[in-house]
């Protein structure tokens, strides 16, 4: 078990980052031609950064949009949230005070994500609308999410694992060295999902995570009028001209 | 008025129900597709061309590889439904393909079959559909009921602009030879003859004499709409409706006076006699870089050392966001304005500096709202601070009227809805979308004039007005109600000697 899950971690680290560095290369690489702010919009690069801030921290433009749906986003991203940075103390030689901190609201992390997939789930059900543009990959991330975190919450409540040897495994994948990892069917459930997550990642929309740094109407500052804004191949264009 | 639709039952703006889904409900509602004529006159193909697959994935591969906002777009949507809602033809139809993410959905699953690994291998799971022959019907249908009125992308938690992807669908058939008839036909015009509506310059002078003279016996000023004039400080470019039809005309004669009184030479020009441009709508930038081109010719040619645009809400996101981009620097005109001012920019600036004076009872008994247009009030600005297309407005009319109303906030500011006729739409085959798109707007019309006595609503587009002069009366109101925000300034202006 312990050299499957390696090569399976190793595997699927690997497409993690280098689908995600594809991806956000590619991003990078293809130009926005025009000044597509949605307005109003920041006249400055603070005044954007701000505006991000507000966006991912706490999804400004879903509030506007429908406030159900926003507490049901936040309960599940800050549950999760909370969840990841706790499990930062297996990759972690000697955990970091803010870790450390967070250790024992383990639980109520798992129930706030808990508790955001299954009313974000729900919605796809009951709403007609949010039914209609539902597709199965739409279900199969919203299970795969559950289903690690129940296989995460029972080891936290009953079938409990060692987790000193998980982290010895995890630290030692990172130093390249082979440790056992506790044969327990429950952390191999968590663990395969986990590993499926990563693989998925990049080829999936979870690709808003990064991709909404990228989104035109977001990121840009309102200055058109100001500063010519050209892209290369715009600017290709420009050459006939006197 | 014999029509084959029912006009939609106006409820209360402020509990709006959640549509009940109609599929199919505006699946035949199609535009005219455009003649070999209007297609070759771009340099798009006559018509739908033999091998119309391959060419139509070049063309998306192209487009996604030059347009960020497409490729990240496609990627990142979570269907989270936010945007659902929020789209006036949806709102008006209940049709769920004009729900905005579905509207995406139409090239997301093009895109997802092509583009996409998960696409290629289990195109059933994520939803990847093969490119066929209906597929581009649908598109035609779909991207041609979608005013580009950036409504959707407010509310998108990553500001998913659905304009973008109708933009690029549009492109993608015009390159293919299936184009709709109303966009090309009237870019032909403005190629051929200089404007949209195809008026030939003796028609302008014509009509700009005729109003010269209307001002005169009106005001005893003899008040002047100069043509072509080199030389002249200012070129006013603004929207062929404008010289056209009622009420666009009144806010002409607005812009003269403010001119006038303020002792600002300016001119119009034969060449951009038209603000519009319809590039933007087709998507295609080398077409809006062509038209803008000859208002760079026309400042050029005139010696001018500013630029105004008169009232055009899709205009003005051309002018004001892309205008530098397309056909800048434009370093050979005055450096203290910028390129370009929007009219109510200069007037708002000479009511505050005292450049020109008012007075509120020549709008006596009037009570309006503003509709904000969609294009000014989410695609660009006014002034120099974020938000001030929506003050900037607010502040002329206040000056000119006795009383102005704000209409429900839902539908106001940023949060605006589309007439209904915008992006392309505004043709008569369309009126059931036009009439049912404008459903969110009349309602929240209806409130303030029911509660508030509101007698006009100011618009400062070409299109809001030439949309709500067509279907105010399926709503049981006067077509007269929507007013240019220039015909306002115009009936209060004090003329003559104001010392
Ligand atoms: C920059 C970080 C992130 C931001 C700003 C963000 C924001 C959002 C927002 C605004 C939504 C829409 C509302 C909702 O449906 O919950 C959403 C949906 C979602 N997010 Fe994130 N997210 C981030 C990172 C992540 C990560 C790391 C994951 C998972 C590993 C994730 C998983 C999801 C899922 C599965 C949905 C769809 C939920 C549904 O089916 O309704 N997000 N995200
Ligand atoms: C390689 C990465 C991971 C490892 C080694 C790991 C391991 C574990 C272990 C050993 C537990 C049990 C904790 C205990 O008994 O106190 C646990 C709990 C949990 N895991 Fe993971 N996990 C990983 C990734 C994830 C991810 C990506 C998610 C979420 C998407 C997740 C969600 C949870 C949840 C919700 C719990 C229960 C609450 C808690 O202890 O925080 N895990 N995980
Ligand atoms: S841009 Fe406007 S018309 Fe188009 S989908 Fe969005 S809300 Fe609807
Ligand atoms: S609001 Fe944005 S992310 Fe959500 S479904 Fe609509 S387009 Fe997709």
């Amino acid at each position: 078990m312990t050299t499957a899950f390696a090569i399976l971690f190793y595997v699927a680290t690997a497409v993690f980052v280098a689908g995600l560095a594809a991806k956000i290369a590619r991003y990078t690489l293809v130009p926005a031609p025009l000044k597509i702010p949605t307005t109003p919009a920041p006249l400055t690069k603070a005044g954007v950064v701000f505006r991000m801030a507000r966006e991912v921290v706490v999804f400004e433009s879903l509030f506007k949009g429908n406030k159900p749906l926003w507490i049901f986003a936040a309960l599940f991203h800050f549950g999760l949230l909370l969840v990841l940075i706790r499990h930062a103390r297996y990759f972690m030689e000697t955990v970091c005070a803010p870790v450390a901190l967070l250790q024992p609201f383990g639980l109520y992390g798992a129930l706030l994500m808990m508790a955001g997939l299954f009313l974000l789930a729900a919605r796809r059900v009951v709403l007609p609308r949010i039914a209609y543009i539902t597709g199965p990959s739409d279900w199969l991330l919203l299970v795969l999410l559950m289903l690690i975190g129940v296989s995460g919450g029972a080891m936290k409540l009953f079938a409990h694992t060692d987790i000193i040897a998980v982290k010895a495994f995890m630290l030692g994948l990172m130093h390249l060295e082979m440790r056992p990892l506790p044969a327990d069917p429950v952390l191999a459930v968590h663990l395969g999902l986990v590993a499926l997550l990563m693989i998925i990642f990049p080829f999936s929309k979870l690709l808003h995570a990064p991709g909404i740094f990228f989104s035109p109407t977001r990121n840009q500052t309102d200055n058109p009028r100001e500063r010519r804004h050209v892209c290369a191949w715009a600017a290709k264009l420009d050459a006939g001209r006197e | 008025m014999a029509e084959k639709f029912e006009t939609p039952v106006l409820g209360d703006p402020t509990e709006r129900p959640m549509p009940v889904l109609i599929p199919g409900a505006t699946a035949d509602l199609k535009s005219y597709v455009a003649a070999p004529a209007h297609n070759e006159a771009l340099g798009f193909p006559a018509q739908l061309v033999e091998d119309w697959k391959p060419k139509a994935i070049g063309l998306m591969g192209d487009l996604l590889s030059r347009y960020r906002s497409l490729q990240v777009f496609m990627d990142i949507c979570v269907k989270c439904g936010a945007c659902t809602d929020k789209c006036h033809y949806f709102i008006g139809t209940g049709d769920p393909k004009n729900m905005p993410v579905a509207r995406q959905d139409l090239f997301r699953s093009i895109y997802r079959r092509y583009f996409t690994p998960a696409g290629k291998l289990v195109p059933g799971l994520v939803g990847a559909k093969e490119l066929t022959r209906e597929t581009l019907d649908e598109w035609f249908n779909y991207f041609h009921q979608c005013s580009q009125c950036r409504r959707c992308s407010v509310f998108c938690p990553y500001g998913i602009d659905t304009a973008e992807v109708s933009m690029a669908a549009r492109e993608m058939l015009d390159q293919l030879g299936y184009g709709q008839k109303y966009c090309n036909e009237i870019i032909g015009k403005v190629h051929k003859i200089g404007n949209n509506l195809g008026l030939p310059p003796a028609a302008l002078a014509d009509t700009i004499e005729g109003l010269e003279e209307d001002i005169e016996a009106e005001t005893g000023c003899a008040v002047k709409l100069p043509i072509d004039v080199e030389g002249a400080e200012v070129l006013l470019v603004t929207p062929s409706a404008d010289f056209f039809a009622e009420p666009h005309v009144l806010g002409l004669i607005g812009y003269a006076k403010v001119f006038h009184q303020a002792g600002i030479s300016w001119t119009l020009s034969t060449k951009a006699s038209e603000a519009g441009n319809f590039g933007m709508f087709i998507g295609n930038y080398a077409q809006m870089k062509k038209i803008a081109t000859r208002i760079h010719e026309a400042a050029r040619e005139l010696k001018v050392k500013r630029i105004v645009f008169g009232e055009c809400g899709h205009a003005w996101r051309v002018a004001y966001s892309f205008l530098n981009t397309l056909v800048g620097p434009w370093d050979f005109l005055d450096p203290r304005y910028p390129v370009p001012q929007h009219i109510l920019e200069v007037t708002n600036g000479l009511i505050a500096n005292g450049g020109i004076k008012l007075d509120r009872s020549g709008n006596d008994n009037m009570v309006l709202a503003f509709h904000d247009s969609c294009n000014v009030a989410r695609g660009a600005r006014m002034g120099d601070r974020p938000g001030g297309q929506f003050v900037i407005p607010r502040e002329v009319i206040k000056a000119s009227v006795p009383k102005l109303v704000e209409m429900c906030p839902d539908t106001t500011h940023e949060k605006t809805f589309c007439c209904g006729g915008g992006g392309g739409l505004l043709t008569d085959e369309l009126l059931e979308i036009r009439v049912k798109g404008a459903k969110p707007r009349m309602e929240a019309l209806k409130q303030v004039v029911d509660s508030q006595g509101v007698t006009h609503m100011a618009s400062l587009c070409a299109i809001c007005k030439a949309q709500f002069t067509k279907i105010l009366p399926y709503y049981g109101y006067d077509r007269e109600m929507v007013v240019s925000v220039h015909q306002l300034v115009s009936n209060a202006i004090i003329m003559g000697n104001n010392d």
